[in-house]
Formats: structure tokens, C-alpha cells, sequence
């Protein structure tokens, strides 16, 4: 199958490990969400996936070939990152342009439709730009190159609520057209968490977690109630965080709810986001 | 059709239930094309393999029929389908809740029944 596939990179900084033995697989044709906390390694794992960055042990792997300085395989990934790489005075339209050079394939008309639609003049400099342009540049580079896997970092960082909307449908649209791998890394989980297919939690450096978006959803509940009944209902349980209001009390349980729950108690479903908090805080991780 | 990811059913399910709303409704008559996956991807902003989950339930059902090529079909009798299914899953679906708020409100069987047939009356 083919795949971007990552057998246990590591990659240290100083005494610092940002990347502690990562092994995963993004596989063809499915959009992956790459979720972690601040610093949990998400950036140095796409940077070092593309060569951006040497990793200190492991390995990457494209289509079942060696990554690291491997012209022919880093051309099959795109990473959209939050640095910007081109000269100060290039244009969009030189930097569609080039990308085009570069990966051999580039939907230039598509571009310029996209241009159209989220308002951005495509002769201005990359550098004149507002930070909601710059990522729309970048992303619309991204959705109009021929490759076959897509990385975006931050993806929609200074974009507003409309142009977001707008981006989740166009990337739809595009994957529907032509499935390929996208890999989105972001903090707005709960607006992205619909379109994603699989997803991964780093924490710390280590992949806490990746399951479908699907089992996620299942694998946490929330439980609510008196304070003595939950208490005695959560003894013994995976407790990923409680909180009580006056005599009312609310748990966040890893697992899947009981058949026969005491019925005075009430069970939730637990969103991909609290969920996610829930699981990156403090002690939530070592209970897994 | 309104999807809401907070709810404790599973997003493939809920869009399952509303193609049926639709359908049973008529808004998707019989023979005819239903949405396409691709449709319902972009417009309801879900992942296509998530539609695709909900969509495949529903032909498993025989409510819906793939031609090749062209796409999904509305299966004749489905209307009557849903019907026969939506009353068969009532009382899982609305009795049994009612019955256990009901309890935790301290109505008795005499009560509820009279409410029931207020609600017939009005």
C-alpha cells in the first residue's frame, strides 16, 4: 500500500526530545488529523517527514522508498507550512509558477478561480500580505499542486470564520475530485474534526493515540449526576477528568458506556475536543 | 438536512436517518437519483467515507440501489420500508423514554394513558 510511513523517528533538541520513537503510516487516499497540544511535536514531525529537518534516529519512508534527500519521493508531498520560504519580492502568481516547476503538475486556472473566490489579488507580493492571505495563498497552492500527498500545518491560522468555511468545503470538493492523502494539523479541532477520517494525538513527543475519528469519538463518555452516586459509579474506572458544580458532578470516562448504567445517572457523548483535552491534560495520557 | 455532531449518534447514522426523512417525506421520490456522496460530502462539510458509511446502510436496507455508473437510486417501496421500520423502532425510540421520565416524574400508568388520549383529542 502506499504510504508515508515513519518507523521510529526521533529527533532531539539538545537534552530535549521532541520526537521520541514515532512510528505511523499516513495512507493513500484518507484525511488524517494531526492533533497535539503546543509542543507536542506536530511541526518538527511534518519537517522532518519532508526533509526540512534531519531526524536524530529512525526513519521516513514514501511509496516504501527512503524520504531523506530523495528527490523523486519528497516531490509526491506538499507541505503548506507556517515559515515562509519564498523571496520577499515574489508574487502568487510566481509562486504558483514555481510550484508548478517544481512538482511537474500545477492546476494553474483552478488557482486562479480560487484566487477569485477567497479575494486575493494574485499579483501582490507574498510578503505584503495580511496573515489570513498568506495562509489562503498557500493553502490555495496547495489544493491546485499535483501531488499526492498534501500536508498542512495550521492550515487555516488567521483565517475568519467565513473564508474557514469556505476552505473545508473547497478541500472537499478537491478530495472528492481527486482522493489523495491530506494530513491536517490543527487547533481548531472541532470544526475539522467532521471531515477527518483517522486521527492522530501526539503528546510529548510519542503518538498517544491513533484510531479512525470514528472509534475516537466512541472510546470516552461523559457521565453526570449526584456527586456520591458518580463517584461510586467511576471507582476503578478510567477517570480522564471530573468536575463538580455544587452537589452535581460530571466525569469524563476512557471506555465504552456499561449496558446496565444506574439509571439515575446520565451519560454523554463525548466531542473529538474535550475529548482531546481531556486526554492531553496533566495525568489524562498515563491513564491510557 | 441538520447534522449535529454533539448528539450521541454516530454522524454515518444520522446522515442515514436524514436521507430517510427525504425520502419518506418525498422529497426524494422513488426511481429517482438521490444526493451523491460527493454532494453530500461538500455540502454537509463530512468526511466522504463517513457519507459513504451512512449511504451503504441504507442500501443494505433496500432503501437505496446503486446504478452503475450513474449513481444512487431511491428503491421503489422504500417510503413503505421506512414506515414499516420507523414503527417497529417506536418503541425503543419514544415509549420507553417516555415511560422513564414518566417514572422519574411520579406519573402513574392511569395518568400517562390520560395524557396520551388528551394528545389524540387536541
Amino acid at each position: 500500500m502506499n504510504a508515508i510511513t515513519c518507523t521510529q523517528v526521533s529527533k532531539n533538541f539538545g537534552d530535549v526530545k521532541a520526537l521520541d520513537q514515532v512510528s505511523l503510516s499516513f495512507e493513500e487516499g484518507k484525511i488524517y488529523g494531526l492533533l497535539g497540544r503546543n509542543g507536542a511535536g506536530k511541526t518538527t514531525l511534518l519537517n522532518c517527514i519532508t526533509g526540512r529537518m534531519f531526524p536524530t534516529g529512525g526513519e521516513v519512508y514514501v511509496d516504501g522508498e527512503t524520504a531523506l534527500e530523495n528527490e523523486k519521493e519528497l516531490k509526491k508531498i506538499f507541505y503548506m507550512g507556517q515559515q515562509e520560504l519564498y523571496p520577499e519580492e515574489m508574487t502568487v502568481n510566481k509562486v504558483f509558477y514555481w510550484t508548478g516547476q517544481f512538482y511537474g503538475g500545477f492546476d494553474l486556472e483552478y488557482a486562479q478561480n480560487l484566487c477569485q473566490k477567497f479575494g486575493l489579488d494574485p499579483k501582490k507580493k507574498t510578503s505584503k500580505l495580511s496573515t489570513g492571505y498568506r495562509s489562503i495563498y498557500k493553502l490555495i497552492t496547495a489544493l491546485a499542486v499535483d501531488a499526492p500527498y498534501i500536508l498542512l500545518d495550521e492550515p487555516v491560522l488567521g483565517l475568519d470564520a467565513g473564508h474557514r468555511e469556505m476552505f473545508y468545503r473547497e478541500l472537499l470538493e478537491n478530495y472528492a475530485e481527486k482522493p489523495r492523502t491530506i494530513v491536517l494539523s490543527t487547533h481548531l479541532i472541532e470544526e475539522a474534526a467532521s471531515l477527518l477520517e483517522e486521527v492522530i494525538i501526539l503528546h510529548n513527543g510519542r503518538v498517544m493515540c491513533h484510531k479512525t475519528c470514528e472509534e475516537l469519538l466512541h472510546s470516552g463518555y461523559t457521565v453526570s449526576g449526584k456527586q456520591s452516586e458518580v463517584d461510586a459509579f467511576i471507582a476503578g474506572k478510567k477517570v480522564l477528568s471530573q468536575q463538580s458544580i455544587g452537589g452535581l458532578k460530571t466525569a469524563v470516562i476512557y471506555g465504552k458506556p456499561e449496558e446496565d448504567m444506574p439509571q439515575t445517572l446520565e451519560t454523554g457523548r463525548m466531542d473529538l475536543q474535550k475529548l482531546f483535552v481531556a486526554m492531553t491534560e496533566e495525568n489524562g495520557g498515563e491513564l491510557l | 438536512m441538520k447534522l449535529d455532531t454533539a448528539l450521541e449518534t454516530p454522524i454515518y447514522l444520522q446522515i442515514a436517518a436524514g436521507l430517510e426523512d427525504g425520502i419518506f417525506m418525498g422529497a426524494y421520490p422513488e426511481e429517482t437519483q438521490a444526493p451523491s456522496t460527493t454532494e453530500l460530502s461538500v455540502s454537509l462539510q463530512i468526511n466522504p467515507a463517513t457519507v459513504l458509511k451512512g449511504v451503504n446502510l441504507l442500501v443494505e436496507e433496500g432503501i437505496l440501489y446503486k446504478k452503475r455508473g450513474v449513481g444512487m437510486f431511491v428503491s421503489k417501496g422504500a417510503q413503505e420500508k421506512i414506515r414499516e421500520k420507523r414503527q417497529n423502532a417506536f418503541y425503543e425510540g419514544y415509549i420507553r423514554p417516555l415511560i422513564t421520565e414518566a417514572k422519574k416524574l411520579g406519573l402513574k400508568e392511569e395518568q400517562l394513558l390520560k395524557l396520551l388520549e388528551r394528545g389524540y383529542q387536541e
